[in-house]
């Protein structure tokens, strides 16, 4: 074999370049995205063709799981305060709960407690409140149905808002029979309201042109 | 990509000797690495996507939609049933209605509703406002809520505006079972 020496040069990559790319990637990401509020659950939304973007503002979020449960949201902590103190007021007079705890409610993005487990729920950590949630609880009686009155205050906090339904569509349709009915009650008049979808991409668009 | 080599012309240059230039050269890599770091926990922890909605409006409970006078021939029964089924007959709930069985597709439900909106359009009741189908959706116990979001989906694509989301009743079972769609 010839001794042949293949000069060996070092090669190095000026990474300027590529660091600016990266910082570049970085201030996108903060200015054009919002942190995931923490869920109680995790929802697979079902699909649709339309796209009709939900406010921002003023929005009272109903998010019912999988298995059925219902969680309850508004967009801003002083309405779920308000709410919260008008559930106690109009259900259930004796639930007595410290500001700290009422505060940390408010800084919930959903929640979903029976109106009996709602003390003790909201004294334990975060952590812990996030896996303990069993629903808000319907009942077919009136004046047992705590969903009603939840919904109620939270109308009555905020009678601006607009009402988003987000379900899991591998719900079962009874727990969305249920959840519709609280909102068509005319004390509620919550009858125009939102059911968010993930985007679907526009099966047939130039046809739906067409038919409108 | 190659390295700028500050050092070395300068040093041919000038037989001279002069004071060594100091190449600075820093190693950006750990830079690169961080970025990319923020990059990702970005990436994850955020974002981007609104969500969208779609908008619905149902009646009120004020007044029960049997009410509401809707021409016999100017309506549609839609029942969801499980697994992605659709059972549909023309008209109201009757005793012996001819159940047609289809699915959700583009040439399934919607090619249904389409052929029935044209049907009915042509059908002028001279005493009625509108000429346009009003459709009663029933879902079943086990039907999921994303039959629901579909089969409002399709109503929106062929322009159907008229609907009500009503119960089930057991005499629909009954029917559904003669036709042999149901146990």
């Amino acid at each position: 074999m010839p001794k042949v020496k293949i000069p060996r040069k070092s090669t190095f990559i000026d990474m300027t370049a590529m660091v600016d790319m990266g910082f570049l990637l970085v201030t996108f990401f903060m200015l054009a995205t919002k942190f995931r509020p923490d869920e109680p659950v995790q929802v697979v939304l079902p699909s649709s063709t339309l796209t009709m973007p939900i406010p921002d503002k003023d929005l009272i979020t109903i998010t019912v799981s999988k298995d059925g449960r219902i969680f309850l949201g508004m967009d801003n902590p002083k309405n779920m305060e308000d709410m919260l103190d008008g559930f106690i007021k109009d259900f259930a007079p004796d639930i007595k709960l410290t500001d700290e705890e009422r505060k940390k409610f408010s800084l919930q993005s959903s929640f979903g407690v029976p109106a009996k487990e709602l003390a003790e729920w909201i004294k334990l950590e975060p952590d812990e409140m996030r896996k303990k949630q069993a629903g808000i609880k319907w009942d077919s009686i009136p004046e047992k149905n705590e969903l009603f009155f939840w919904m109620w205050n939270a109308r009555k906090a905020s009678p601006r808002s607009q009402i988003a339904l987000k379900a899991d569509g591998e719900t079962n349709y009874p727990i969305i029979k249920e959840v519709i009915q609280v909102l068509t009650n005319k004390t509620i008049q919550g009858h125009r309201f939102q059911m968010i979808t993930s985007q679907e991409e526009n099966r047939m668009a130039s046809s739906s042109k067409k038919n409108k | 990509m190659a390295d700028i080599e500050s050092s070395g012309g300068g040093g041919k240059h000038k037989g001279k000797k002069k004071g060594k230039k100091l190449s600075t050269r820093i190693d950006m890599t750990p830079m690169v690495d961080l970025a990319f770091l923020l990059v990702t926990f970005f990436m994850l922890a955020t974002t981007m996507a609104k969500p969208s909605a779609l908008e619905v409006t149902m009646p009120t409970d004020e007044k029960p939609v049997e009410d509401i006078t809707i021409p016999e021939s100017k309506s549609m029964t839609l029942i969801l049933g499980k697994d992605d089924q659709i059972f549909w007959y023309m008209g109201m709930l009757k005793k012996d209605p001819d159940i047609s069985k289809t699915t959700f597709g583009p040439e399934k439900i919607r090619k249904v509703l389409k052929a029935k909106q044209i049907e009915v359009r042509n059908i002028i009741l001279p005493k009625v406002k509108s000429q346009e189908i009003v459709i009663l959706i029933k879902p079943m116990k086990d039907s999921k809520y994303r039959n629901l979001v579909d089969i409002l989906d399709e109503f929106e694509i062929c322009g159907i505006k008229q609907f009500a989301v009503v119960d089930f009743q057991t005499d629909d079972q009954v029917n559904l079972k003669k036709k042999g769609f149901v146990e």
